[in-house]
């Protein structure tokens, strides 16, 4: 138990994704419960373990015991209302914050001034969209720092659940149904987490990205989203674009300001701004994305994304033009 | 001559030591303590493959980015280990000490249906088999042991695994929700007279309480597997949302069942518990009355809290706050059960053999997964930790350091009774070390991967991510665990052919199972006892000759002077079994004729079960106590 509290306070900064290192109000409120109950709990730990022991150690039978028996006593009622209602009255206590928690987590009214991202799982990946700013992305999910983010989660295909463990606890992503949460971060930073309710054989590589940005970063971002590079005229890059049709990306892919608009796999647009690549289990590299588009399900198992067989030629022009959408 | 009066139907005398030769006799078992033997073979068989599965995937996590197996084989290994451990192991050695003990502890020669006690095992046997052999068939369910939708259904899991989860799951279950039925009838109808409900051993009491859970715990999963069958094969959509259909329905009946599921597997430890602490701590269970009636409130309440499982599922505050204050008032009765464990040893003088070693275990383990449990009770802090390894730590404390530490106290409290001798002290202790400190390795660090972000149910992990020393660690204590687990299943090997001869009464016990030779005749008591007070046994040593006097005779079928009335053998509740296996590859491969067949030899056996009088037999009663051991024995 010692042991518990004393990782807590040096495990963080090898560990990115650590619940016991908040980034937020609603993981600081989580972690502020865990901890009134862990020690609740590690106190009555602590008098069951230390009774136990002195109970072995003083009533073990002893040489010469063995025939005689000791007071046959059946029970002491006084006791057991003692040992009945002291729990109680602890678990009270929990049950109070539990209840007030519960509803701070809650979305009770529309709340007009924050911002609203409708967050899609499907296998394996994450789309989003800012209905107020229309814009839509996928796997890379950017906030402003210090303003209440309300998430609307739906999914696909199967359950998914949201987790970046910093910046709050999860919620399942049911088809056919929206589900609520709001996440906030304190300060800038890049924060990671993963799809949390097995979804298939990808989970393990359906991870999250989350970019908290100070509000002018995110007005930057927000304005280059809505105002994305042009078609390339010339190049590799051009070549990469017409490619884009003619090997059949289309069909899925969308990307802002091209006649590409596939709705099956995730939007593309401005790719190469993103940290990671393939369910973001991948740097951003162009060649991590050669790697990526030559074989995607040998590069992570379950991918829906096919084996295409694309050239060599077609994969150095895909590469050029994607990496080439800031 | 015998089988002339078989012939005419008329009971025939039979010598126990007839009983229990050969494989045929196996397969026409009625006997409830040969079928405990069965089930104990079966499930421990069951335990050691989810155990293997469970090491198989320890060392796919013990790096990062590992590649021992793929992701598909660690999504089929988590799913059958939980599946198998559930299902086919932890509740079937509970079913096992039903059998072995419960028909003994209440003065009965039998359980109330021994046919339909042959059927369960069966049925459980062939629901086993059934899912194992998914295999070799085409792929094991690959979708977790609650399976939810909609990826349990055939757009998002074409292949037979999620078939063979929903047939053999539901095969085994009719079979478990028969063993309900069956102990709570012959709990309630068979005690020996004397003994009221308020003076039925813990253990009982907590069979008692298990059956009705069972009873009414398994028609919600019955259900959910229907539904999901008519989905997959007939084309229904219950849980295929394009169609409208309602995924959160699969998770509401599954937890409806799962959660009072959990209690069915907790129970009957609390009872074996309850029972090796007062007999070693030589003193009358501390707190009787309370302890039943805490046991009847955690069976209540088990009923109240399954959204528990499901606070991210987004049910609203409301629905959260209420499901989390119901979970943790189930921690009020629990907590008063290890408070008189303990009053129960306090003042006594404890006696140290393996029983009491385990139970001393089990008691710091469990408490330990009760904490966590509350912690995760707190709806808006179990955000956090649902579906993260802190809720796997969680379970397997309470799973292994709750209900598995309990189930090894009460074999090797009850192995002499049942096999008549005693298993090795020797190497108990060091199969105890082994187990308990490689328990502890392997699951104390799964709290901290999940406090730090790790999610259940990841066939690999990347580097950096600070979850590479705690799984290392994890994986090392899972084979200190194994080898513990094994030097368990070689002592119960060795000791069951050449462990110490028991006497009757090795432990200086309470309970009436101590009060009939070790082991246990055919037809258990030659007279039915007569029960003076609680501890029925007790009471006799303290207040009488320590025999147990013999009950005002009761009518006893006109049995002949120097016998007993039994059930006699049949393979029936087999043949219905088998023909139910059949059914269920039928449906598997979708073939109405051979359903129809399968089908048509199930309602045969069916038919002959109900409609053809059993006669039963005499059995001749042994004259000497150690009769039946000098003859060879049944056993």
């Amino acid at each position: 138990m010692a042991l518990l509290s004393a990782f807590a306070l040096t495990g963080c900064a090898a560990a990115p994704e650590s619940v016991l290192n908040p980034a937020g109000p609603v993981a600081q409120m989580q972690l502020s419960y865990m901890y009134l109950s862990f020690w609740i709990m590690a106190a009555i730990f602590l008098v069951v373990a230390g009774v136990l022991v002195v109970a072995v150690i003083r009533f073990r039978e002893r040489r010469g015991q063995e025939r005689e028996l000791p007071p046959q006593v059946e029970g002491n009622t006084a006791l057991e209302v003692v040992w009945t209602i002291v729990p109680i009255l602890l678990l009270a206590i929990l049950g109070v914050v539990t209840v007030a928690g519960s509803f701070t987590l809650a979305r009770l009214a529309p709340s007009s001034r924050a911002l609203v991202v409708q967050v899609t799982g499907h296998q394996y990946w994450w789309a989003y969209t800012y209905p107020s700013l229309g814009i839509t992305t996928a796997n890379d999910l950017h906030i402003p720092v210090g303003e209440k983010v309300d998430l609307e989660l739906t999914s696909k295909d199967v359950m998914h659940a949201f987790w970046v463990p910093r910046l709050g606890g999860k919620t399942d992503l049911v088809p056919g149904r929206t589900n609520y949460m709001w996440i906030e971060a304190d300060r800038p930073g890049v924060y990671t987490g993963q799809c949390a309710e097995f979804c298939g054989t990808g989970h393990a590589d359906m991870r999250l990205v989350v970019e908290a940005q100070t509000p002018a970063q995110f007005q930057a971002w927000v304005q280059s989203m809505k105002h994305p590079s042009s078609v390339p005229a010339s190049g590799l890059a051009r070549q990469g674009y017409l490619d884009f049709k003619t090997a059949g990306c289309f069909a899925c892919h969308a990307i802002a300001g091209t006649p590409y608009q596939g709705v099956v796999g995730p939007n593309l647009t401005n790719l190469a701004q993103r940290p990671m690549i393939a369910g973001n289990i991948l740097r951003n590299t162009p060649a991590n994305l050669a790697a990526w588009l030559r074989n995607p399900p040998g590069v992570k198992p379950g991918a829906l994304m096919p084996n295409l067989h694309l050239s060599p030629s077609q994969v150095r022009a895909l590469v050029a033009y994607l990496e080439s959408l800031h | 001559m015998a089988a002339i009066s078989r012939a005419l139907n008329a009971p025939t005398v039979v010598e126990p030591t007839e009983a229990g030769r050969g494989l045929w006799s196996w397969i026409s078992v009625v006997d409830h303590k040969r079928i405990a033997h069965l089930y104990f073979m079966a499930s421990g068989l069951f335990f050691l493959m989810a155990g293997i599965e469970a090491l198989l995937m320890r060392v796919q996590l013990f790096a990062p980015n590992g590649h021992f197996v793929s992701a598909e084989l660690f999504n089929q290994l988590f799913t059958m280990h939980g599946t198998t451990m559930i299902f086919l192991a932890v509740m079937p050695l509970f079913i096992g000490f039903f059998n072995a003990v419960v028909p003994l502890m209440i003065g009965a020669r039998d359980v109330a249906y021994p046919r339909l006690n042959a059927l369960s095992f069966w049925l459980f046997l062939a629901g086993a088999l059934f899912l194992n052999s998914s295999w070799f068939l085409g792929g094991a369910p690959d979708a977790g042991w609650f399976n939810y939708a909609p990826i349990n259904t055939s757009t998002y899991n074409p292949g037979p695994g999620i078939d063979f989860y929903a047939i053999g799951l539901q095969i085994a279950g009719i079979g478990t929700l028969m063993t309900g039925v069956n102990f709570l009838v012959t709990i309630l109808n068979l005690r020996a007279p004397g003994m009221s409900l308020m003076r039925m051993p813990l253990f009982v009491w907590t069979v008692l309480v298990t059956s009705v859970l069972i009873i009414l715990a398994f028609p919600p999963l019955t259900v959910n597997l229907f539904l999901l069958m008519f989905d997959r094969i007939l084309g229904t959509q219950f849980f295929a949302t394009a169609a409208g259909g309602q995924p959160l329905l699969w998770s509401n009946l599954f937890w409806v069942f799962g959660h009072p599921e959990v209690y069915i597997l907790i129970l009957p430890t609390f009872g074996i518990v309850s029972e090796v602490v007062a007999t070693f701590s030589r003193k009358p269970l501390f707190g009787y009355s309370t302890m039943v009636l805490a046991t009847v409130a955690i069976g209540f309440l088990s009923f109240m809290v399954w959204v528990h499982h499901m606070f991210t599922l987004g049910f609203g505050p409301w629905v959260n706050s209420i499901f989390a204050l119901t979970s943790m008032i189930i921690a009020v009765p629990t907590g008063v059960k290890i408070f008189n464990w303990l009053a129960t040893m306090w003042g006594g003088h404890v006696r140290f053999a393996m029983p009491m070693w385990w139970v001393v275990a089990f008691i710091l383990t469990f408490t330990v997964g009760g904490m966590s449990g509350v912690m995760l009770a707190m709806a808006p802090a179990d955000l956090q930790f649902n579906n993260s390894y802190f809720v796997v730590a969680h379970f397997h404390y309470v799973m292994i350091g709750g209900s598995l530490f309990g189930i090894i106290a009460g074999l090797y409290y009850w192995f002499p009774k049942i096999c008549g001798r005693l298993m090795s002290e020797r190497l108990g202790k060091w199969s105890f070390w082994f187990t308990v400190v490689g328990f502890n390795v392997t699951f104390f660090p799964m709290h901290f991967l999940g406090l730090i972000g790790m999610p259940r149910r990841i066939y690999t992990y990347a580097p950096g991510l600070g979850f590479t020393t705690w799984n290392e660690v994890s994986t090392v204590g899972a084979f200190i665990l194994g080898v513990g687990v094994l030097l368990l299943a070689i002592n119960v090997v060795v000791s069951a052919v050449a462990g110490r001869v028991a006497s009757a009464d090795p432990w200086d016990a309470r309970t009436l199972e101590w009060a009939i030779p070790s082991p246990v005749p055919p037809y258990n008591f030659a007279d039915i006892p007569l029960v003076r007070g609680r501890d029925a046994l007790w009471v006799e040593k303290t207040h009488g000759d320590g025999r147990m006097l013999p009950a005002p005779a009761a009518h006893d079928g006109h049995a002949p002077p120097g016998t007993v009335h039994m059930p006699r053998p049949t393979a029936l509740p087999a043949l219905l079994a088998a023909s139910v296996l059949a059914l269920g590859y039928a449906m598997l491969y979708r073939s109405v004729w051979a359903a129809v067949a399968a089908g048509a030899v199930a309602v045969y056996a069916i038919h002959r079960s109900m409609f053809t009088p059993d006669p039963g037999e005499f059995m001749r009663v042994l004259s000497e106590p150690g009769e039946l051991a000098a003859q060879g024995g049944a056993h």
